[in-house]
């Protein structure tokens, strides 16, 4: 009886609470808020947290040397717990109860495709910072990971490189995965390339013998590997003791960074090339600030990866355009943004002003004994976003199906 | 060709995945009919234990143990104060496991970590790589064990005097509340054992339990309920079955496919493979 007026009674208070910030004017506060949304609980923790981590030691950063427009950043953090709807719902609750300007936040697709309409229904902004499989172009997004021409065809132009002409496809039964190999066995037929074979298994699958037997069987000379989350440890452990070699058939991931490797065990995915845009071995005057106060804040053993490093620098372009408009309003914000480049861990970054995605370097790395990669090949300069593939002939019709 | 041939030792290897995994619940969940949503998670702490023995040889006990006593804890705590409630007890039983993950994930962090394989298990004989051999001998030395606990020995005797009348049973002098207890430490115990043999194929991480407990449950299922023989054939069909339908067609389709076999198959036969003739459970 006791605990349930308790209870009550807390919820009357955090009704009052809620109430209370709603019908706060933020106008003449000292504060601006951001909004941080990511999962912190459920199956995409895992990735999730790193990347809030990184998003809150930029703001750190950026608290430290004055704040932006004289103001200091609030991170108000919410737990997307691994469930699209969710993720629809906390953003209304950033958007329109904490007033926030911005949203930093998401990491599958499937939450981006669910936040996507809040945003532009309340034209908020939201900066999503991992790598996806494009065909998109919100106006209140910007997206700070790599588009598919900025890490798929790189990633694939390395293969090229290689002498590899006949791939095998293994992904996840999801909407990234699908999309990446729709665009891999057209540039495949554009150039010449085989596919031996496509799998998908299930998210969280782990029994991998029958597919590692239809790959050692075809024997193709690379696996382009769009798996997601710990299936990959159950994938790479049973293709190593399958025999495989990365020297005989090396595994190319988009999905395996620096956080994931520990996990998967040095020894069975050493020598194996993974492709993004940044890693913690990159070699910039910003990155090795970037790794140092990293591990300061977070502890030596911590590990810097590419989108932990995006969400770093959604932050930094943020509170740049927010300067450049001289207030935090969100078209304002907008109209500023394109064409601020800045130097990031991973080199230049500049904000394309058509598609509101960043210029970024292409760069193939291979996963080296101590756990940390390697690059081996960089595009050279920062390539153009090209979300839709128009650039590419033999694209034309993936955008339209 | 070659590759249809191999899938015939691949499937047995799955079978025996499935048998471990399913050992322990054919104790819990077929002796004692509790619906133990957790048992994932007791697999999750045997993964953990040899986590943090880095060592397999010497977690296999300490796994057993480890789990076996977060069972008997569970049991003494909450699960048998639920007994002949089934539908709590799932309810209970599944906020335990999120509470167990939860904790998994403050010990241990969220990402996965790794478990040195022994240097011994890296090779194969043909198709299948010593770890999985490792794991078919493991199996097939747990139902040994279970079959010769339960038939040899008097503790396991009276273990299924319990399970097939309990009111006689215990007026015959078994203290069934005891026997209760050490059902659900064996049985916890060799999700642990399982639970180390898995880090040779799979990830560790807090999640480790939900990726294994549904197939447990199936094997179980289709066995009949308390059965060991039931079990051991269920896995290995289900593991043939898994193997071939995924060669001819996906990994996610094969999901389909076992799951449409297992309801058709019930539908004939609603008690599973193998029935206990018993007045409680008639």
């Amino acid at each position: 009886m006791r605990i349930s007026r308790a209870i009550v009674s807390a919820l009357v208070v955090l009704t009052l609470a809620a109430c209370g910030s709603d019908s706060q004017p933020a106008a003449e506060s000292n504060e601006i808020k951001v909004g941080l949304l990511h999962s912190l609980s459920g199956t995409m923790a895992i990735s999730e947290v790193t990347v809030r981590d990184a998003e809150l030691l930029a703001i750190e950063e950026i608290n430290k040397s004055g704040g932006v427009l004289g103001k200091k950043l609030v991170p108000v953090v919410e737990d997307g717990a691994s469930d699209w709807p969710t993720f629809a719902e906390k953003a209304t609750k950033l958007i329109r109860q904490d007033k926030v300007a911005t949203v930093f936040g998401g990491w599958t697709s499937a939450s981006r495709k669910a936040m996507l309409p809040v945003f532009e229904r309340y034209k908020a902004l939201l900066w999503y910072p991992v790598q996806y499989e494009g065909l998109e172009s919100s106006p209140y997004i910007f997206y700070t990971g790599a588009t598919t021409n900025q890490q798929i065809i790189p990633g694939l132009d390395y293969l090229k490189e290689q002498g590899k002409k006949k791939l095998f496809l293994v992904g996840s039964d999801y909407v990234f995965p699908r999309t990446a190999n729709k665009i891999i066995k057209a540039y495949a037929a554009a150039n010449g390339m085989e596919i031996l074979g496509e799998e998908y298994t299930p998210l969280g699958h782990t029994e991998y013998s029958t597919l590692v037997n239809k790959v050692m069987g075809a024997k193709p000379d690379a696996v382009f590997n769009t798996l997601n989350g710990d299936s990959n440890v159950a994938f790479f452990k049973q293709l190593k003791s399958a025999g495989a070699t990365a020297e005989s058939m090396p595994v190319l991931s988009v999905s395996i960074a620096e956080e994931e490797v520990t996990g998967i065990g040095v020894d069975n995915i050493a020598g194996h090339p993974v492709a993004w845009n940044y890693y913690q071995t990159t070699d910039t005057p910003a990155n090795e600030a970037f790794v140092k106060a990293f591990k300061a804040k977070y502890g030596a053993n911590k590990v810097t990866s590419d989108p932990m490093e995006a969400g770093y620098n959604a932050v930094y372009l943020w509170a740049e355009a927010v300067k450049k408009a001289g207030t935090t309003e969100v078209e304002a914000v907008k109209k500023a943004a394109p064409g601020i480049a800045l130097e990031r861990p991973e080199g230049l970054v500049t904000i394309d002003g058509e598609n509101q995605h960043m210029y970024k370097t292409a760069r193939i790395g291979i996963i080296q004994p101590d756990g940390l990669i390697k690059q081996v090949w960089d595009s050279g300069e920062p390539i153009k976003p090209d979300p839709y593939l128009k650039g590419y002939p033999w694209a034309a019709g993936l955008a339209a199906s | 060709m070659s590759a249809f041939v191999n899938q015939l030792p691949i499937g047995l290897s799955i079978g025996a995945v499935l048998l471990l995994i399913a050992l322990g619940l054919t104790f819990t969940f077929g002796q004692m009919g509790v619906i133990n949503m957790a048992h994932g998670e007791f697999i999750m702490a045997g993964a953990y234990t040899a986590f943090l023995l880095q060592d397999m040889v010497l977690a296999l006990p300490a796994a057993f143990v480890v789990a076996g006593l977060m069972g008997l804890a569970l049991e003494r705590a909450a699960i048998r104060h639920f007994y002949g409630r089934p539908l709590d007890t799932l309810l209970l039983t599944w906020g335990v496991s999120l509470v167990l993950q939860q904790l998994a994930r403050d010990l241990f962090g969220a990402p996965n970590v790794q478990v040195p394989a022994p240097s011994w298990l890296s090779g194969g004989v043909g198709i299948l790589p010593y770890n999985r051999l490792f794991i078919m001998g493991l199996a097939i030395a747990g139902v040994v064990a279970v079959w010769v606990y339960l038939n040899r020995t008097g503790l396991g005797r009276r273990t299924q005097a319990v399970v097939q009348n309990r009111q006689l049973a215990a007026t015959s002098g078994i203290d069934a509340g005891r026997v209760d207890m050490l059902t659900f430490f064996i049985g916890s115990g060799l999700a642990g054992v399982a639970g180390v043999a898995l880090t040779l194929i799979g990830p560790v991480g807090p999640a480790l339990g939900t990726y294994y407990i549904v197939d447990a449950f199936l094997v179980v299922v289709a066995g009949g309920l308390g059965q060991l023989r039931g079990a051991v054939l269920a896995a290995v069909g289900l593991g043939l079955l898994n193997s071939y339908a995924e060669f001819w067609s996906d990994a996610s389709l094969a999901k389909v496919i076992v799951f449409a076999v297992i309801i058709a198959f019930l539908q004939v036969r609603p008690q599973g493979m193998f029935v206990l003739r018993s007045r409680v459970l008639t």
